[in-house]
């Protein structure tokens, strides 16, 4: 490396970026977009929630009907993630590991449910299992609920988050290959301890980001809910919901305040999300750092 | 089970147990979830005459909700194109204070509940709001009208086009942008010429990623919207609405309608992805 670089060499790299005033004013004008559609937003929930003070704010978060919406909320995300989550590790296998025919086309129904509206995942299940619907009249004679009633939320829960997971391991799962379980299986290991030492760790930060971006979706989730819930107070409203609720009566620092909790809920996820991303970095550079273990590969 | 078979001569693949349970199970996943759900919702259309579905889906005060929803979500959608390509551009090339929380902030919508924006959106910008007491004497409203609506679709979509052109310029290969200055481009032909060629097929991905979105959302829009009919209505709005009236059948021939254009557009977005890898020449 000489220190007096060819003109050109140095034309070159002053090429590859902008004088420093267009820089500057790129910068403030995308930060000015995000500090008014991503900050103000964020900073009014806070700041609505708390326009009464730390009192009534607590005292909106005591309200029993609140209680029971953020139990109905974390019941929901306890069955509908673990399901997505033992799904999304199978779709993964199957599609990852192994080529069939058919396989592009079971991708895309994989990915289905994120490109239907909210509206029409709850619509669905309303016309399976409504007093209308297919299973209606059966369900009905056997008095058991599910639309209006805590299974219909969590179906249309496990609907709108249902490739979260599947969708992160699967390219992730494509990329690693099949050698090391193939290894493994050739030294003798089942397919349980395959699965269990050589690609769970290989896929561990997939599964946490998908599994959180799961979660959060599942605790938030409006529009699908909304449908399928009957907004029985206390019975099955969920946080979201119950937001609506409280807004639509006018009680502004209630509803701030619940949705506050989810909103606190949103930065507890992008911070593990970044954690995680930023692990997952670091682990591949040190990998990147180590001498080729196959240098045909 | 003949469409979801393994070619012969794949014996190699069949070392990896696992291959009938966790295809089998899949696809009855997959089925008792999606598929059957949906089949549904087709089969509940066939109630209807031909002359009914389509005064169902063609009334005035849906084809308002067409317009409104489809015209919003193609302007948001461009909007995110240009300040999403922005971010992005700002967060792969430069250096700032602050830089790595800016960049997890991009995923807040994502994270956020839709109701949550819309409640908090719509505390900003009515007419006491932050920034709706600054806009209501120069006789600019954003919210309870068509323009709330577009806002709160921005707010939705714009992690869609970061997401997608962030990784493309990431990858971007300095070296041509260094040959094309040597060949005495000046750095807005560079970008025009060869940048942005190289990053188009994702900025068109995000742009159907953020519409697709869009067309579909409920909970942020609502609250913002005003939902006056023929004006601010959505079309998911129109659904809840002939639900309210017990209207099942209307409600699910507008649905039907939502449900193909989400197919076209799930359709649309991978083939776009497909050029996109083709582009790249990138495996995943």
């Amino acid at each position: 490396m000489s220190t007096t670089l060819n003109p050109s060499v140095r034309r070159a790299q002053a090429g590859t970026t902008e004088p420093a005033w267009v820089r500057y004013s790129l910068i403030g004008v995308a930060l000015t977009f995000m500090f008014f559609f991503l900050v103000l937003p964020l900073a009014a929930v806070f700041t609505e929630a708390l326009r009464k003070g730390m009192e009534a704010y607590w005292q909106a978060l005591q309200e029993p009907d609140a209680w029971s919406a953020i139990r109905l909320t974390f019941l929901t995300a306890l069955i509908a993630v673990p399901l997505n989550l033992l799904f999304g590790v199978a779709a993964a296998w199957a599609i990852a590991k192994y080529e069939f025919t058919g396989k592009a086309f079971l991708t895309t129904l994989v990915d289905l449910p994120f490109s239907v509206s909210p509206v029409v995942a709850g619509l669905i299940y309303v016309l399976m299992f409504g007093a209308q619907g297919w299973f209606g009249p059966w369900l009905q004679a056997h008095d058991i609920q599910i639309v209006f009633a805590v299974p219909g939320i969590v179906l249309a829960t496990v609907f709108v988050t249902f490739p979260f997971i599947a969708r992160e391991l699967i390219p992730l799962m494509q990329a690693q290959g099949n050698d090391e379980e193939q290894a493994a299986i050739v030294l003798g290991a089942t397919g349980w301890q395959t699965f269990w030492y050589v690609t769970l760790p290989n896929i561990k930060w997939g599964l946490i980001y998908g599994v959180i971006l799961c979660n959060a979706r599942a605790m938030g989730e409006f529009g699908a809910v909304s449908v399928v819930s009957g907004h029985i107070r206390g019975q099955t409203n969920t946080m979201p919901l119950h937001v609506e609720i409280l807004y639509n009566e006018y009680q502004s620092v209630a509803a701030f305040a619940v949705a506050s909790l989810l909103a606190l809920l949103a930065l507890v996820t992008l911070a593990i999300k970044s954690v995680v991303e930023w692990r997952h970095a670091r682990e591949l550079n040190a990998a990147a750092d180590l001498p080729q273990e196959n240098p045909h590969a | 089970m003949a469409l979801f078979s393994l070619p012969r001569g794949h014996k190699a693949a069949r070392v990896l147990p696992g291959f009938n349970i966790t295809l089998g199970f899949t696809l009855t996943y997959l089925s008792l979830i999606v598929l059957i759900p949906l089949s549904a919702l087709v089969f509940k259309t066939f109630t209807l005459t031909w002359e009914q579905f389509w005064a169902a889906v063609t009334g005035p005060r849906v084809m308002a909700s067409y317009r409104l929803t489809f015209g919003a979500s193609f302007i948001a959608a461009l909007v995110n194109v240009v300040f999403g390509l922005l971010v992005a551009w700002v967060l792969v090339r430069y250096n700032f204070f602050g830089k790595k929380v800016v960049d997890a902030l991009v995923d807040l919508p994502f994270a956020l509940p839709t109701a949550v924006a819309g409640i908090s959106l719509t505390a900003l910008l009515a007419g006491n709001g932050w920034v709706g007491q600054y806009l209501e004497p120069m006789g600019i409203q954003l919210a309870f009208n068509p323009n709330g609506v577009v806002i709160a679709l921005i707010f939705i979509g714009l992690p869609f086009v970061v997401r997608t052109v962030q990784p493309v310029l990431e990858d971007a290969e300095k070296e041509l942008e260094e040959a094309a200055t040597c060949l005495g481009a000046t750095r807005w032909q560079t970008f025009s010429r060869v940048i942005f060629p190289s990053i188009a097929p994702a900025l068109l991905t995000g742009f159907a990623m953020a519409f697709a979105r869009a067309i579909g959302e409920y909970g942020s829009v609502i609250f913002i919207a005003g939902n006056m009919p023929m004006v601010s209505e959505i079309t998911p709005l129109i659904i809840i609405g002939k639900l309210e009236q017990y209207d099942y059948a209307g409600a699910t021939a507008v649905a039907v309608v939502m449900l193909v254009i989400s197919f076209i557009l799930l359709l649309v977005i991978n083939a776009l992805q497909a050029w996109q890898r083709k582009r790249t020449g990138a495996p995943a």
